[in-house]
């Protein structure tokens, strides 16, 4: 419990902070804001990224993905971030035009809360899917047990612990269940907050933070998070079925197998929804980097291509370690050549 | 003592005389000031008012009288409706209402009715006022890490004894009305308690002295003279209590559990207006803003109706009271 307030103390800290910074004296300040999804990585590269460079700062708020389309689209920042990929209506508002940059990926896992904490619960399709339509609602259910044996499974009411507030994580995690649940794209279907199954048992918290420290407090909790979230507050993480019915865990080959299996097209917008490949964690995304690519100042250009060239050498180095998938060779040679077109 | 500060003020030869033109010049000039002071504060409101309801008009027409009485939230699909959250807002808030209240009004009556040396109650005062200046955010922490399991063993038990009682029909999963409810009784607490406190004091002490002189006993005094005497100011306390619970948005956010369901479960996860418009609003696009400001414009009605509400209740019980 002390923990978990302590990392969330932490995220808090960071954000302020990072909105704070002094600027550098007649240095170049960068500032962005957006997803909260990749917020640990993104801070830790920028902190590196501007003590290497004298005379640069970058700040980033992450403020959620939504936002930061939104201060893109009004010029109040000089990049953006977002789980779910600009749509062309949204860049059609910003003249100049905007360029994707897939930066890096990340898994969204299943985090829960047993007593005894059972580790590596495997969760096989058809349930996790079930468990978020409100349809299987004890942790005792049978086909939970035949999934699981030797698992002690308590006779325990599932809390479902959801996003509150509009989420990039939340567009991601029912894209997957969409992708794999007929009736769950036809219920509450796809997008940043949907429709969610009415029941006492689905409590919503604010923030990819609020969501772990609800499942870290509630007794019978299960909630979709970003990896590295679960892996700082010491979540336990379900394993989860694929495509091809293995289960696989998430923070390890999972998702770069996920990522190799599908092709990045020109436009840079690849989803992920339900990888095929045998070894491949079933819920992972890129996320992406947002710039104008007309920034009328070429100082400012030349410096966010110097900062999307290193986050995409020294930063990838970081990704795996905070937790996050580094993108695979080809996509970030591509994303290297698609930087030139910050103008 | 007490008939000392009783004593009407000696009234000094040395001031008398007819106003100077400074005089005037201050008594115009504050007059002025008192009266724009008025009139700025209910051209803010219009401005809010006007602000929201023009931003809110397209969703007014777009959704009516339909947006409160339906209770379906579905971005994707276009369709909104506020009722869970106008449910939820009245709910919790009266809860809030009543507990807070209470512990407020009583805690005015022991702070005031001399049952401490002024010097602690001082004390006590002092700290009760210091809980309005806890920031809402750890309001919302503490619920979460500390009420919320404390309240688990008592909210189990009772749903399993009493679990046919509607109000005790679901198990407290974290997150839900009855904390949510706690947190903002004891975030109002301050609010009531001061402003009764202030309320009580303004009876003069002739009434009291009267009552005992009636013969009454302690209680008799405070509860048949005293709170009817002060019970418009105590009735004011309450009324800025409640807008205050309407209102609160963060630490309710983090603990009602934004949940649009209708249910009279207090250990069921509920949403309020407030905690609404805090959690969509960064995220919102064009047409979401629209929707929200409509829900706004609705928590701002309910206010105006509860206080209209209040103001009707207050004046049939003072002519009862007069008539009596």
């Amino acid at each position: 419990m002390k923990r978990s307030l302590s990392v969330l103390a932490l995220l808090a800290l960071g954000v302020f902070t990072s909105s704070s910074a002094a600027p550098a004296q007649d240095g170049l300040r960068l500032t962005g804001s957006g997803a909260t999804f990749p917020f640990p990585l993104y801070s830790a590269w920028f902190k590196s990224f501007s003590q290497k460079h004298k005379g640069m700062t970058v700040d980033y708020q992450g403020k959620g993905s939504g936002a930061g389309i939104q201060d893109l689209i009004n010029h109040t920042v000089d990049f953006a971030a977002s789980d779910a990929a600009m749509t062309d209506e949204q860049i059609a508002k910003v003249p100049g035009g905007v360029q994707l940059l897939p930066m890096t990926a990340g898994e969204i896992v299943l985090g829960y809360n047993l007593p005894g904490s059972p580790k590596n619960l495997k969760l096989p399709r058809d349930v996790y899917t079930s468990i978020f339509l409100g349809k299987t609602t004890k942790w005792s259910d049978p086909k939970l047990k035949a999934a699981n044996p030797g698992v002690n499974l308590p006779d325990l009411d599932i809390t479902v612990v959801r996003r509150a507030d509009s989420s990039g994580t939340t567009y991601v995690f029912t894209n997957h269940l969409a992708g794999v649940s007929e009736e769950w794209a036809k219920g509450p279907g796809v997008g940043t907050t949907v429709n969610w199954p009415k029941s006492d048992k689905f409590v919503a918290s604010p923030k990819n933070d609020g969501v772990t420290a609800t499942i870290r407090q509630t007794p019978g909790a299960i909630g979709y998070i970003e990896y590295a979230f679960a892996k700082f507050a010491k979540i336990d993480m379900a394993l989860l079925q694929n495509k091809a019915g293995q289960f696989v865990a998430a923070g390890g080959d999972g998702g770069p197998a996920a990522l190799a299996s599908v092709q990045m097209p020109p436009n840079l917008r690849a989803w992920v929804p339900d990888p095929e490949a045998a070894k491949a964690y079933p819920i992972a995304t890129y996320t992406w980097m947002l710039f104008y690519k007309d920034n009328k100042d070429p100082k400012k250009a030349a410096a966010l291509r110097e900062l999307v060239d290193y986050c995409l050498t020294d930063g990838q180095k970081l990704s795996a370690q905070m937790g996050y998938i580094p993108l695979p060779e080809n996509v970030a040679a591509v994303v290297r050549k698609s930087a030139a077109a910050i103008q | 003592m007490k008939l000392v500060a009783q004593r009407p003020a000696a009234v000094s030869q040395s001031i008398s005389g007819p106003p100077s033109r400074w005089d005037y010049a201050v008594d115009r000039v504050f007059r002025l000031l008192a009266q724009g002071g008025t009139w700025l504060v209910l051209l803010l409101l219009a401005a809010i008012v006007w602000e929201i309801g023009v931003k809110a008009a397209a969703a007014v027409g777009r959704y009516g009288v339909h947006f409160v009485t339906s209770s379906t939230w579905d971005v994707g699909r276009q369709q909104f409706g506020v009722l869970p959250h106008i449910w939820g807002t009245m709910y919790s808030s009266l809860l809030a209402l009543a507990i807070g209240g209470f512990f407020g009004i009583a805690m005015a009556i022991f702070l005031t009715q001399d049952f401490l040396p002024p010097r602690l109650a001082n004390v006590f005062r002092i700290v009760v006022e210091l809980l309005a200046a806890i920031p809402s955010v750890v309001y919302g922490l503490w619920g979460l890490f500390v009420l919320v399991p404390a309240m688990r063993p008592l909210a189990d038990a009772a749903y399993h004894r009493l679990g046919w009682v509607p109000f005790f029909s679901s198990t407290l999963s974290g997150p839900g009305l009855a904390p949510a409810s706690l947190v903002l009784a004891i975030m109002i607490l301050p609010t009531v308690a001061a402003v009764s406190q202030d309320a009580l004091r303004l009876v003069p002490y002739r009434v009291k002295e009267a009552a005992y002189g009636m013969g009454t006993t302690r209680w008799e005094a405070i509860l048949k003279v005293l709170l009817p005497a002060a019970s418009t100011g105590i009735f004011g306390a309450l009324v800025l209590g409640f807008g205050r619970a309407l209102g609160e948005t963060m630490a309710l956010a983090m603990l009602i559990g934004n949940s649009n369901h209708i249910t009279l479960s207090l250990f069921a996860p509920a949403n309020t207006l407030a905690a609404l418009l805090a959690l969509n609003f960064p995220e919102a696009g064009p047409r979401e803003v629209e929707v929200l400001m409509y829900a706004a414009l609705v928590l701002l009605a309910i206010t105006l109706l509860v206080n209209l509400l209040g103001e009707a209740i207050m004046r049939r019980s003072a002519r009862r009271l007069a008539a009596r």
